[in-house]
C-alpha cells in the first residue's frame, strides 16, 4: 500500500506510552481515552483473568488424573469449571482479540487518529472491569461460586443456593462491555476510514472485525435480557422459565445460544482477522481472494446467526427443527472452508519466512480445521445424539476456541509486538514456546474426542477406571501446555523491559498501515492523515517472480 | 461512503409532524375497536399489522430515517431482518412440537 | 469522499456519527426487548386461552389512554427538535417539557394499574396468582416483567430529557448542533415504537 511518505516522516512527536496528557502517571493511563492505551488496558485484564482460567483448569485436570477424589470435593469442581467457563469465555475469549488488538490497530489499519466514540472506549473498559469485579465477587462471598456451568441451564439456575445472581449480572454488564466496542467499531469503519481507503481497501482484519462488531450488537441484547430475566425469576419469583410456574426450560435454551452459538463467531472471526493479516506478510504474497475472505467474514457472520439450536438436538425439540439447524449448520461450514482455502492458497508457493507469529497461524489453522471438521459432525444428528454432552464436545470446543482463538491471539501478540512496544522479543524462545504450546495443547485435547467417542461424559468428576490412560495424557498435556504459557509470557514479559530496542518501523515487511507508522506510534497515530491509494497486501515484486515462475 | 455532510440539516415543518400524529391517533383507535371482533387467528395479524404501520410512520418521519443516509435504512433493515429470522426459526421448532 | 476535511480541527465533529452510534445503541435495546417477545411469542402460542383468560384482568381503557399519551409525546419531542432547527428555542424548550410531563403522566397511570393489580392480590408470588393456571401465571410474569422494563425505559427517558432541556437552556444544544436532542428524541422514539407493540399484545388481546 503506497501512501504519502512525507506524511509519515518522524519529526519529533512523542510515542503514545511517553505521551504526556492532562493526567500523569497511572491515572494518565486509566483515564486515557486513547484508543492505544485502552487496548493496553485491556491487554493487561484480560491476561490476567486468562492466567486465572488456566490455572482453574490445571486444577480441574490435575483432578481427573485419576477415578475419584485426588484434590477436591465434587462441589469445588462443579464450581471451577463453571468459573473456567464463565471467565474463559467472558473475560478472555470474547473480549481478546477485538477488545486488545481491535482497539489497538483498527483505527491505525483504516488511517483514523482514534476510534468514534473515545470516551465511550474508556467507559467500556470499565464496565468489563466492573463485570470482572463481580464475577470476583460470585467467588468470593458466602455462599460459594456458581456451579451451574456456564450455561446457567433452568431450573437448576433458578434453584440452586450459590451465588448465581452475581455470576449472571457479570455476564450481562460483561456483555454491555461488548456490545459498546461492536458499537464504536461499526461507526469507526463507517465514518472515519482515511481518504481513499474504500471497503475494499480495508485489510481483512477489519473486516472481520467489523462482521464481529455487528453480532456484538445484534446478538448480546438476547443473552443480556435471557441472563436478566433469570435474575428477575430468581429475585421476585416471576414465572418465566421454572417449569414449577409454567415456564419452558427449553425455551430458555433457545434463547441462551441464540446468543451464545454467534458468540462463537464473535470469537473466532477477528482470530481469523489475524490469520488474513499475518499469512501474507510471511508468505510475502498479496493475500489469495481478497473479497472471498472478505466477504465471507460477513457470511460467517449472518449464518453463524441462524444455526443456535444444534446446542439442543437432544434437549426435546421438534424433528422439523432438528432437521432444520442440522442443515443449516452444515452451511456455516463452507465461508470458514472458503477462508481455509483461500489462506492455504496464499502460502502455495510463497517465499515463506518462519516466525513465531506464523507458526501459531499455522497452527490455527491446523487446529481450527480439526475443530471445525469435529464441529461438521456433531451437526449430524445421528451423531450428535451420540456423542452429545461428552467429552467429545469439550475436545471440539477447544480446539476451536482455543487452538483456533487462543493461538490467534498468541499470532497476534508475537505479530504486533514490537510494533505495541517498540522492543523485540527472543526470537528463538518464542518457537521453543510455541512448540511446547503445540504438542501440549494436543495431548490435552485430544484424548478426549477419543474418550467422549467411547462414552466420557463431560463436567463429571468421576468416571470408570477404563478411562483413566486417556485422562492421565490429557492431564499430563495440560502440564506441557502451560510449561509453553510460561515460557512464551516470561519471554514476553522480558522483552517488555530488557527487549532489544526497535525503533524499526517495518520489522516484518507488512504492507498495511499500521507498518507506516511509528514505532511505537505516536499518540494521535499519523502526523497527518495518509491518502490511501493503493490496496493492502501489495507485494509486486515477489508476485512478479511468481508469475514467471508459473509460466 | 456516507454523504459528506456532517452536519446534515433535515428540517420538516411542524405540519407533517402533526399529521403523522394525527394518523397514529386514527389507527390507535382503529386498533382498539377492531380488536372487539373477532376474526379468529386474523386478530392477532390485523393488531401486528397496525402496529407495523404505526411503527414505519414513527421511523421515517418521527425518527427521520426519511431523510436520513441510506446505510442507516440498511442497519435497520438488519436489524429488522436478525429479529424476524429468530422468530421464523425459533418457530420452526415450537410449530411442529407434538 | 470522506468526513476528512474536519481532520484538522481542533475537536472532530461527527452528527452522522453521532446519530449512526445512537442507532446503532437502539438496535440493542430492540433487541433486547425482541428476547422478551420472542419470549411472549412461544408462550402465548402454547397456552393461547389462558393467555385470553389471563388478559380480561387488564384494563383496556388505561392502555388505550397511555397509548394516546405516549403518541403524542413522541409528536412534541419531533416538535421541539423541529423548533430547535428553526432556532425557536423556548418553543424548543416547552415541547421537551410537556414531552417530560406527557411521560410522568404515562408513569402515573402505570402507576395506579400496578397497584390496582397489586389489590386483586395479583403480583408474582401472590397466592392468588399461584392457584391459576400455568398460562396465567406467564402471561402476568411476562405483563409485569415486559411493561415493567417498558416503564423503567421511559423513566431514563424523561431524565435524559431533563438533561437536554438543561443544555437547551445552557445554550449547549442550539441550531447548529442539536445531534445531542435529536438523539434523545430517537431514544424517546424507540421507547414509544415497543410500546405501540407492547399494548395490542397486552391489552387487546380479550
Amino acid at each position: 500500500m503506497s501512501v504519502d511518505v512525507a506524511a509519515l516522516s518522524t519529526n519529533g512527536h512523542t510515542s503514545y506510552i511517553d505521551f504526556q496528557g492532562k493526567h500523569k502517571g497511572v491515572l494518565g493511563w486509566l483515564l486515557s481515552t486513547d484508543h492505544k492505551r485502552i487496548g493496553i488496558l485491556y491487554l493487561i485484564a484480560i491476561l490476567t483473568f486468562f492466567a486465572v482460567g488456566v490455572t482453574i483448569g490445571f486444577f480441574m485436570r490435575l483432578e481427573l488424573i485419576a477415578p475419584g477424589k485426588t484434590i477436591m470435593n465434587p462441589q469445588t469442581y462443579n464450581s471451577l469449571f463453571t468459573l473456567h467457563g464463565v471467565i474463559m469465555i467472558f473475560l478472555f475469549v470474547i473480549p481478546g482479540i477485538p477488545a486488545i488488538f481491535g482497539n489497538f490497530f483498527l483505527p491505525i489499519l483504516i488511517g483514523a487518529k482514534d476510534v468514534a466514540f473515545p470516551r465511550l472506549n474508556l467507559f467500556s473498559w470499565y464496565l468489563y472491569i466492573f463485570g470482572a469485579l463481580l464475577a470476583v465477587l460470585s467467588i468470593l462471598l458466602p455462599g460459594g461460586p456458581a456451579d451451574t456451568g456456564w450455561t446457567f441451564y433452568i431450573p437448576y439456575s433458578v434453584r440452586t443456593g450459590t451465588n448465581v445472581l452475581l455470576a449472571l449480572f457479570a455476564a450481562f454488564v460483561l456483555g454491555f462491555s461488548s456490545i459498546l466496542t461492536g458499537l464504536n467499531f461499526v461507526t469507526t469503519v463507517h465514518r472515519l476510514r482515511a481518504p481513499g481507503m474504500g471497503w475494499f481497501k480495508m485489510p481483512l482484519s477489519v473486516w472481520s472485525l467489523y462482521a464481529t462488531a455487528w453480532v456484538q450488537i445484534l446478538a448480546t441484547p438476547i443473552i443480556g435480557i435471557t441472563l436478566l430475566l433469570v435474575v428477575i425469576e430468581r429475585v421476585f419469583g416471576v414465572g418465566l422459565f421454572d417449569p414449577a410456574l409454567g415456564g419452558d426450560p427449553v425455551l430458555y435454551q433457545h434463547l441462551f445460544w441464540i446468543y451464545s452459538h454467534p458468540a462463537v463467531y464473535i470469537m473466532i472471526l477477528p482470530a481469523m482477522g489475524v490469520v488474513s493479516e499475518i499469512i501474507p506478510v510471511f508468505a510475502q504474497r498479496t493475500i489469495f481472494g481478497y473479497k472471498f475472505i472478505a466477504y465471507s467474514s460477513i457470511a460467517i457472520a449472518l449464518f453463524g446467526s441462524l444455526v443456535w439450536a444444534h446446542h439442543m438436538f437432544t434437549a426435546g425439540m421438534s424433528n422439523t427443527g432438528q432437521f432444520i439447524f442440522s442443515l443449516l449448520t452444515m452451511i456455516v461450514a463452507i465461508p470458514s472452508a472458503i477462508k481455509v482455502f483461500n489462506w492455504t492458497a496464499t502460502l502455495y508457493k510463497g517465499s515463506i519466512w518462519v516466525t513465531p507469529p506464523l507458526l501459531y497461524v499455522l497452527a490455527f489453522i491446523f487446529l481450527f480445521s480439526i475443530g471445525g471438521l469435529t464441529g461438521i459432525m456433531q451437526g449430524v444428528l445421528s451423531i450428535d445424539i451420540h456423542v452429545h454432552d461428552t467429552s467429545f464436545i469439550v475436545a471440539h470446543f477447544h480446539y476451536v476456541m482455543f487452538g483456533g482463538t487462543g493461538f490467534g491471539i498468541f499470532a497476534a501478540f508475537h505479530y504486533w509486538f514490537p510494533k505495541m512496544f517498540g522492543r523485540m522479543y527472543n526470537i528463538k524462545t518464542a518457537k521453543a514456546a510455541f512448540w511446547f504450546l503445540f504438542i501440549g495443547f494436543n495431548l490435552l485435547y485430544f484424548p478426549m474426542f477419543i474418550m467422549g467417542w467411547l462414552g466420557m461424559p463431560r463436567r463429571y468428576y468421576d468416571y470408570l477406571p477404563e478411562y483413566q490412560p486417556f485422562h492421565l495424557i490429557s492431564t499430563v498435556g495440560s502440564w506441557i501446555l502451560i510449561v509453553g504459557l510460561i515460557i512464551m509470557f516470561a519471554n514476553l514479559i522480558y522483552a517488555l523491559k530488557k527487549g532489544k530496542v526497535t525503533a524499526e518501523k517495518n520489522p516484518w515487511g507488512g504492507e498495511t498501515l499500521e507498518w507506516k507508522v511509528d514505532t511505537p506510534p505516536i499518540h494521535e497515530n499519523f502526523h497527518t492523515i495518509p491518502i490511501v491509494t493503493e490496496r493492502p497486501y501489495e507485494y509486486k515484486n515477489n508476485d512478479l517472480i511468481l508469475n514467471q515462475e508459473v509460466k | 461512503m456516507e454523504k459528506n455532510d456532517n452536519h446534515s440539516q433535515h428540517s420538516h415543518g411542524y405540519g407533517i409532524y402533526i399529521l403523522v400524529w394525527l394518523a397514529l391517533m386514527a389507527l390507535t383507535a382503529i386498533t382498539v375497536t377492531v380488536a372487539g371482533i373477532n376474526f379468529g387467528n386474523l386478530t392477532v395479524t390485523t393488531a401486528l399489522l397496525i402496529a407495523s404501520v404505526k411503527t414505519y410512520l414513527v421511523l421515517t418521519i418521527f425518527m427521520h430515517l426519511r431523510s436520513e443516509d441510506r446505510t442507516f435504512r440498511i442497519f435497520v433493515a438488519v436489524s429488522i431482518f436478525f429479529l424476524l429470522v429468530s422468530f421464523v426459526l425459533l418457530f420452526s421448532d415450537y410449530s411442529f412440537l407434538r | 469522499m470522506s468526513s476528512h476535511e474536519h481532520a484538522a480541527s481542533l475537536v472532530h465533529r461527527d452528527d452522522v456519527g453521532a446519530r449512526m452510534g445512537m442507532w446503532l445503541f437502539l438496535f440493542t435495546e430492540l433487541l433486547l426487548f425482541g428476547g422478551m417477545f420472542l419470549l411472549y411469542s412461544v408462550y402465548r402460542f402454547t397456552n393461547q386461552a389462558e393467555f385470553h383468560l389471563a388478559a380480561k384482568e387488564l384494563n383496556t381503557v388505561i392502555g388505550t389512554f397511555n397509548t394516546i399519551i405516549l403518541l403524542t409525546s413522541s409528536l412534541t419531542m419531533a416538535l421541539s427538535i423541529a423548533a430547535i432547527q428553526k432556532n425557536n428555542v423556548n418553543l424548543s424548550i416547552f415541547f421537551q417539557l410537556v414531552t417530560v410531563l406527557l411521560g410522568l403522566a404515562f408513569m402515573v397511570n402505570k402507576y395506579f394499574e400496578w397497584t390496582a393489580k397489586f389489590h386483586h392480590g395479583i403480583y408474582p408470588g401472590s397466592e392468588e396468582l399461584l392457584v391459576k393456571s400455568p398460562g396465567e401465571i406467564l402471561f402476568f410474569g411476562l405483563y409485569y416483567v415486559m411493561t415493567g422494563l417498558h416503564g423503567l425505559h421511559v423513566l431514563i427517558g424523561m431524565v435524559i430529557i431533563l438533561f437536554m432541556t438543561s443544555f437547551t437552556i445552557k445554550g449547549v444544544i442550539t441550531r447548529d448542533s442539536y445531534v445531542k436532542l435529536e438523539s434523545a428524541g430517537l431514544y424517546w422514539h424507540l421507547v414509544d415504537i415497543i410500546w405501540i407493540f407492547l399494548f395490542p399484545l397486552f391489552y387487546l388481546i380479550t
